[in-house]
């Protein structure tokens, strides 16, 4: 019984003490993030939370949430509370707005860039030597190359590929959407094994050793290149591919009901700052600052058209419709 | 046997007044019990995907890519399911039935694909049987291809069910006496006989049981599957594959409504082995 007494009085004046000594707050952050961010942004969350320490004294801890940039959405839309979401397009930030209501429709003009604060774009990954004599979109449809991409249904990063291929058809000579939809057709016929993500794409052109071309994120490739050694791949930049826009945005509901809203505001500037760009830029991330890309130019393939998905398809959301949704063009592909 | 049964009902007679509380509380506790964890979601299932309106429910369900899915998952589960019958028959028959080195660790590996995290399960299949895996490597010059097509849907499915059947058959082939099959025996049957009159009549309600369990167990699968399907529309895309694209699209209306079709399905399919195996032990006892 003493003890005890004796044992909770010190509890008590533990916390007093403890109370007394840290005047400055913890901060708590949540973000909601893709797949393959997760290197990158441990990176940045350490470099922002020194930041944040000198510049106000508070602590900011951030946790992070990686998955298919779809499902990352719909836990945030069921109830997920993200602070910041970071995903892989537009059309999955655009279903907060939509679906939830959790932001409002102009979410993606509150930040430079449309809301991008860096960018990337569709590469082939070839075996060394590429020994099928790849070197443009055009070469994937020949007979005998197997192309590995995932599935536009259930792949965010997929979506982007199938837009690139689209792009580049569209700008051949006497390219129109029903060429286009002829070339993917005959792309797609050459495709053995759709997965479901981007990573399992990966795992099997890589592990499996399935396919003689991947269809990949840059930095993806950058990636899969620098950990399973140069000797074994080569990256090659086709001719047209498109800027894929991995876009971020605050979740209005969630940080009003955390106060964090400035504390998440500047996590998602500070992005924009040349110490973010440059994070970016090391985890193969195509910075938007001029600077910072004049610095790692030599990085980064060289790809004489670059589309966007603005430019060229009327945004995420039209794109979506005429392409990935039911009926679209994708499941034509497929008899349906 | 009259005098058995009497005696019997007399022993339930007294035990009425058992160890459990009152039949009122215990109901109470299933109904609730089974609401929270059952009725509630699965009645949320049914009402998601009346949101799009009954045209919508239709166009989805009789979609041809549907419908390939739909026969994907059901035919493969079957498949899956009939082979680990016979092949879980004879696992549990010899740890049953025989003692040898290393039984008891023969015999936790069983329990393996009920703990495994099913996509870990789906990439040591896939690795295992690619076109450059240990096993596929030596398939590929024979003409045959697991990996990426319905027959790794199947490998995938035929071990996460297999549990199943082993540990219920186990215990019913514990309680089977020998003496029974000796005295078959010593009257003259062959062994072929004993089996098909004495054994067999006695196990197959178990054998049916653990063939709903890996049946149902093997239609929901998705994490172990995917990986090895290869996924391609109208061949190797199975239904619970279709749900996740159709959410990839916010079209919750048109994920329930596979589900739904796939919960009557399953929910038919059971409801017929069940009284199968009603039909089955009631034929039985009359004997």
């Amino acid at each position: 019984m003493k003890r005890t007494r004796a044992l909770m009085a010190s509890m008590l004046l533990l916390y007093v003490l403890g109370a007394g000594v840290s005047p400055a707050a913890t901060v708590k952050l949540l973000n909601v993030s893709y797949d393959p961010t997760r290197e990158f942004y441990e990176e940045y969350n350490k470099a922002f939370a020194a930041y944040w320490k000198t510049k106000t004294g508070d602590t900011v801890i951030v946790n992070q949430s990686h998955g298919g940039s779809g499902k990352q959405a719909r836990s945030v839309i069921d109830g997920l509370e993200a602070d910041v979401v970071t995903l892989a397009l537009a059309f999955d930030i655009d279903a907060l707005s939509m679906q939830g209501g959790l932001i409002p429709r102009n979410w993606q003009q509150r930040l430079p860039d449309n809301s991008t604060p860096y960018t990337s774009t569709i590469v082939f990954l070839v075996r060394k030597g590429n020994p099928k004599g790849i070197h443009d979109w055009g070469d994937l449809v020949r007979p005998g190359v197997a192309v590995i991409t995932s599935s536009p249904k259930t792949s965010g990063g997929a979506r982007w590929n199938y837009l690139a291929a689209w792009a580049w058809a569209l700008k051949q000579p006497g390219g129109s959407d029903a060429t286009a939809e002829a070339f993917v057709k005959r792309l797609y016929h050459n495709v053995p094994v759709l997965d479901s993500g981007a990573r399992g794409a990966t795992v099997t052109f890589v592990e499996r050793g399935i396919g003689d071309v991947l269809l990949a994120w840059e930095n993806e490739a950058y990636l899969a290149r620098k950990e399973l050694g140069p000797e074994k791949f080569d990256i090659l930049a086709p001719s047209v591919s498109i800027v894929a826009e991995p876009p971020v945005s605050l979740v209005d509901q969630n940080v009003d009901e955390h106060g964090t809203r400035k504390v998440a505001e500047e996590y998602l500037t500070y992005l924009y700052s040349p110490q973010g760009q440059e994070i970016a830029a090391r985890h193969f991330y195509r910075p938007r600052d001029p600077s910072v890309a004049a610095k790692y130019a030599q990085q980064f393939q060289d790809i004489p058209l670059l589309v966007t998905v603005d430019g060229l398809f009327g945004g995420w959301t039209k794109a979506q419709a005429t392409h990935f949704a039911d009926h679209g063009t994708f499941d034509r592909i497929y008899g349906r | 046997m009259k005098v058995n049964s009497s005696a019997a009902a007399a022993l339930m007679g007294r035990k009425t007044r058992g160890v459990l509380p009152g039949f009122g509380l215990t109901l109470g506790y299933t109904m609730v019990y089974l609401s929270l964890l059952v009725l509630i979601p699965i009645s949320a299932v049914f009402i998601r995907s009346s949101s799009g309106g009954w045209a919508h429910f239709w166009e989805v369900v009789t979609a041809p890519r549907v419908l390939a899915s739909l026969r994907l998952s059901f035919g493969a589960s079957l498949v899956a399911a009939s082979i680990n019958v016979v092949f879980g028959l004879i696992v549990s028959w010899v740890l049953v039935r025989y003692t040898f080195p290393f039984k008891r660790f023969i015999d936790g590996m069983v329990d393996l694909p009920f703990a495994l995290p099913t996509a870990v399960a789906g990439i040591a299949l896939t690795a295992l049987y690619a076109p450059n895996g240990w096993l596929g490597a030596w398939l590929k010059p024979l003409g045959i291809e697991v990996a990426f097509t319905p027959l790794g849907i199947v490998v995938a499915l035929t071990f996460i069910g297999m549990p199943f059947v082993v540990r219920t058959l186990q215990p019913v082939l514990e309680e089977l006496d020998r003496e029974v099959e000796q005295a078959a025996a010593s009257l003259g049957a062959s062994p072929l006989q004993a089996f098909c009159r004495v054994i067999f009549p006695a196990l197959w309600p178990a054998l049916l049981t653990g063939f709903a369990l890996a049946f149902a167990r093997a239609i929901g699968e998705y994490g172990s599957v995917i990986f090895i399907a290869g996924n391609m529309p109208m061949r190797s895309e199975i239904a619970p594959l279709l749900i996740v694209a159709k959410l990839e699209q916010y079209d919750y209306a048109g994920a329930t409504a596979i589900a739904v079709v796939m919960l009557v399905l399953s929910f038919a399919i059971m409801f017929g082995i069940n009284a199968l195996q009603n039909w089955a032990a009631s034929r039985h006892g009359e004997r």
